[in-house]
């Protein structure tokens, strides 16, 4: 094995884990992808080739799926993550507005993260609490009926690291 | 099958909810809105009063009003409390459950005789509905004790006993049944057709991606009752004889994931998944396939190819499904809400279910109402049933004295209906003749506040997004048609521009490759029918009525809003304000946007002219 690869295995302990189980399954790529996501928060490219080396995929094959579906990120996000909801009732209810709050506050639009890395901004296509619009979601946390003086609330209480 | 479901019984064998037990709605939007922390109050307050041992504290699905929640239903009696917050479990306990007082304060008001309603029955919500699909959603927790306490599984024992597959399908066509997912194709004659085709193997796979930006209840269903959807599931294996089932889930709903794992472990464990179900020589199982944020998988032909662990991308059908699916083989594709009427439809028999709903449409269908809507939540209600109805007197109108403009069907692939649609019937047809879709059910209602091209262009925006680039006609069509009505929403628009926006939706009809691109037109092309005027509105007049699209709106005070303090009116550098009555009003002709007034004013009561444009989507 080439030293590089070695490096590799060893960083990588924790996903060969996770990798060990779907080894030789067929149609596991995006859960396998999934699940380094959750682990690194982000999909590397490094994580990629390891992942492409470890089930035997194509490199060109795993990028492509990557690229395909909006949920994996090649990019690490801010320590704290907001995802406005774009759905039809959030966009009638004005998440637009929410959007605007936050380029004011904290000056960053959805696919950009802050000088100081702390949030992370993306609109994500529907959460399904429609009932609840504009909905909000902070890390793990979903936020329903929010306004712009309530996500000022928000971003103080979550800014803290 | 009585002997197959007391052995059945004994197994799951739980304990039966004491009379007296508490009941929370633990749906995604309740969650949102803090039912957790009420759910951690009054546990905290059950055990202050040693009440834990005594009184259950059971957490159900969502109950479809989302307008109350978080909500709290005490049993027996079922007094339904509404919009708590964590100060209200301590008054619930002391009051009601050991004070056995009514707390008014706490119980729903009918929204125009503002009379107390206490009980679901009690409310027009509830009253006006019928609730096949959603017949355990929010009444019992998502568990199989609970759902076998509700006929759970008995459609299951009597169709592995006395019904063979044959029998099963011809129950399904007796139905009427058609698909839930937007198609409306009848399910009986699918399954017929992956019974009769040929595979080495074959696969049920249940379509959860609930795409439509503005539906839920497939979630919900996902969330609240995922042992109706395994049971459907299960039934269509037997009735097609296939061995595997997928649920494809998006990822956005990680609530309905984790349900539908609990839900299939107790299954198995049940002996009702695997080898062998229920030692009836059946074997069927089933697995979860979490989607990663791509509209298009819910189309049947990206679906497979996202089930089998690729890029989503479509293809050209046929061969369909039925004979060519999941890994070459013969799949049946059902939407969620098809499924879960499945078991009902067994039980009671075909000729039950067809009694309900239309001519052409049977049964019953669940509605998401979201947007401007007094009560919005879920409404099932019999195919046929009028949009007024369903807007006016089931989900309460339209709030903040308003008028109602418009409801949007179908989503993204869908179009709108008006006010001259309000005694329309609901169903597949007749929505067809009026330019839009029933879709998956999503209906958001719009306000005279909402301007009509700038819904079209949302729904542009999000098809060009979601557009998987394959086919040229749909890549370069969607991209195209937003920039159009980028134009108009701009000010910038012609009226050649409309003709070439119906020129484009032709093409995009007939040569896309699959449903996606051959039905984004439709928002456009219904906002167009039924909203011209204000189109023309736009390119004519520079105008955009509804006061939406940035470049055509001025700055204005809401006078419901203005409370006449005259801080607009002291910075404005034009002198641009001046007081009018009790209120503030902006001279146009004056006015230089530079938006002083916006930022002054404490109340928010200025209406500013935005600077921003297209929705940025990331
Ligand atoms: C672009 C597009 C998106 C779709 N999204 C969904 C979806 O989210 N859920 C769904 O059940 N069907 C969706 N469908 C319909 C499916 O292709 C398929 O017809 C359906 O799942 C079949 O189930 P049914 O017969 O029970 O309705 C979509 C179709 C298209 C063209």
């Amino acid at each position: 094995m080439k030293r590089t690869a070695i490096k590799r295995k060893e960083k990588y302990q924790e996903l060969d884990g996770v990798l060990e189980k779907y080894k030789g399954r067929k149609g596991v790529l995006i859960k396998a992808l999934s699940e380094a996501q959750e682990m690194y928060g982000f999909l590397s490219r490094e994580v990629l080739i390891h992942i492409a080396c470890e089930l035997d995929v194509p490199l060109s094959e795993v990028t492509s799926v990557v690229s395909f579906y909006s949920l994996f990120k090649t990019e690490p996000s801010g320590r704290c993550h907001i995802e406005i909801c774009s759905g039809t009732a959030c966009y009638v209810k004005g998440m637009q507005d929410l959007l605007e709050t936050l380029e004011e506050e904290i000056n960053i639009k959805p696919g950009e993260v802050t000088g100081d890395g702390r949030f992370g901004l993306s609109t994500v296509n529907c959460v399904g609490a429609c009932s609840a619009a504009p909905v909000v979601k902070i890390g793990d946390e979903l936020i329903g009926d929010v306004d712009s003086k309530r996500l000022k609330q928000l971003l103080g209480k979550y800014g803290h690291d | 099958m009585i002997n197959l479901m007391t052995g059945l019984k004994e197994r799951v064998a739980g304990t039966k909810p004491r009379e007296r037990h508490l009941l929370l709605c633990g749906g995604v939007p309740c969650l949102s809105l803090g039912c957790r922390q009420v759910k951690e109050a009054v546990m905290r307050e059950l055990d202050n009063y040693k009440l834990s041992g005594e009184i259950e504290l059971l957490e159900a699905g969502c109950i479809g009003n989302c307008r109350l929640g978080p909500t709290l239903i005490v049993y027996p009696e079922g007094v339904v409390y509404r919009r708590l917050t964590v100060e209200n479990a301590k008054e619930i306990i002391e009051g009601h459950v050991l004070g056995g007082r009514l707390l008014e304060h706490l119980l729903h008001r009918d929204d125009l005789t503002n009379e107390i309603q206490r009980r679901r029955e009690d409310m027009p919500f509830y009253r006006k509905q019928q609730r096949l699909v959603l017949r355990n959603c929010g009444v019992i927790p998502p568990h199989i004790e609970s759902y076998m306490s509700n006929q759970g599984y008995a459609a299951l024992a009597k169709a592995l006993t006395e019904l063979s597959p044959g029998q099963v399908i011809e129950e399904i066509l007796r139905s009427g049944l058609r698909g839930r997912g937007g198609g409306g194709f009848p399910t009986g004659r699918k399954w017929q057709a992956a019974r009769e085709a040929e595979g080495p193997r074959k696969y049920v796979i249940c379509n959860g991606d609930e795409g439509d930006p503005g539906a839920f209840m497939d979630r919900s269903i996902m969330e609240g009752d995922p042992h109706s959807v395994l049971e459907g599931m299960i039934l269509a294996g037997y009735a097609v004889g296939a061995g595997q089932g997928y649920i494809y889930v998006r990822a956005e709903y990680p609530l309905a994931v984790r349900r539908l794992e609990d839900a299939i472990a107790e299954a198995r464990k049940a002996l009702l998944l695997g080898n062998n179900i229920l030692r009836q020589g059946f074997s069927f199982d089933v697995e979860i396939r979490v989607g990663a944020g791509a509209f298009v998988c819910g189309e049947e032909t990206a679906l497979i190819s996202s089930v089998e662990g690729t890029r989503g991308d479509p293809s050209p059908r046929p061969p369909f499904p039925v004979s060519k699916g999941v890994w070459g083989c013969p799949t049946v594709i059902n939407n969620v809400e098809t499924l879960a009427n499945i078991p009902p439809i067994i039980l009671n028999g075909g000729e039950w279910f067809s009694r309900i709903g239309t001519e052409s449409s049977k049964g019953t269908k669940v509605f998401a109402l979201a947007g401007k809507i007094r009560h919005s939540g879920l409404v099932e209600v019999p195919m046929g049933t009028t949009l007024r109805e369903v807007i006016f007197e089931i989900a309460g109108g339209i709030p903040d004295n308003k008028e109602f403009k418009a409801a949007q069907t179908g989503g993204p692939s869908g179009g709108c209906l008006t006010t001259g649609h309000l005694d329309l019937p609901l169903d597949y047809e007749s929505l067809r003749e009026a330019g839009s879709i029933i879709g998956s059910g999503g209906l958001i209602v719009m306000d005279e506040d909402t301007c009509m091209v700038d819904v079209a262009r949302y729904f542009s925006g999000f098809n060009r997004q979601e557009s998987c680039g394959k086919c040229t006609t749909c890549r370069i069509g969607t991209k195209r048609m937003l920039e159009i009505l980028e134009k108009i929403a701009g000010g910038r628009g012609t009226e050649e521009d409309l003709a070439r926006l119906e020129s484009l939706a032709e093409l995009l009809r007939n040569a896309s490759l699959c449903g996606l691109g051959r039905s984004a037109p439709n928002p456009v092309l219904s906002t167009l029918r039924h909203f011209r005027d204000e189109y023309l509105a736009h390119i004519r007049e520079k105008r955009c009525p509804a006061g939406v699209c940035p470049d055509l709106t001025r700055h204005v005070i809401r006078e419901e809003r203005c409370r006449g303090c005259g801080l607009c009116h002291n910075i404005c550098p034009a002198g641009a304000i001046s007081k009018e009555g009790r209120t503030f009003r902006i001279d146009p002709d004056k006015c230089v946007d530079c938006s002083a007034c916006v930022r002054e004013c404490p109340f928010e009561a200025v209406r500013g002219r935005k600077r921003r444009k297209e929705l940025t989507r990331a």
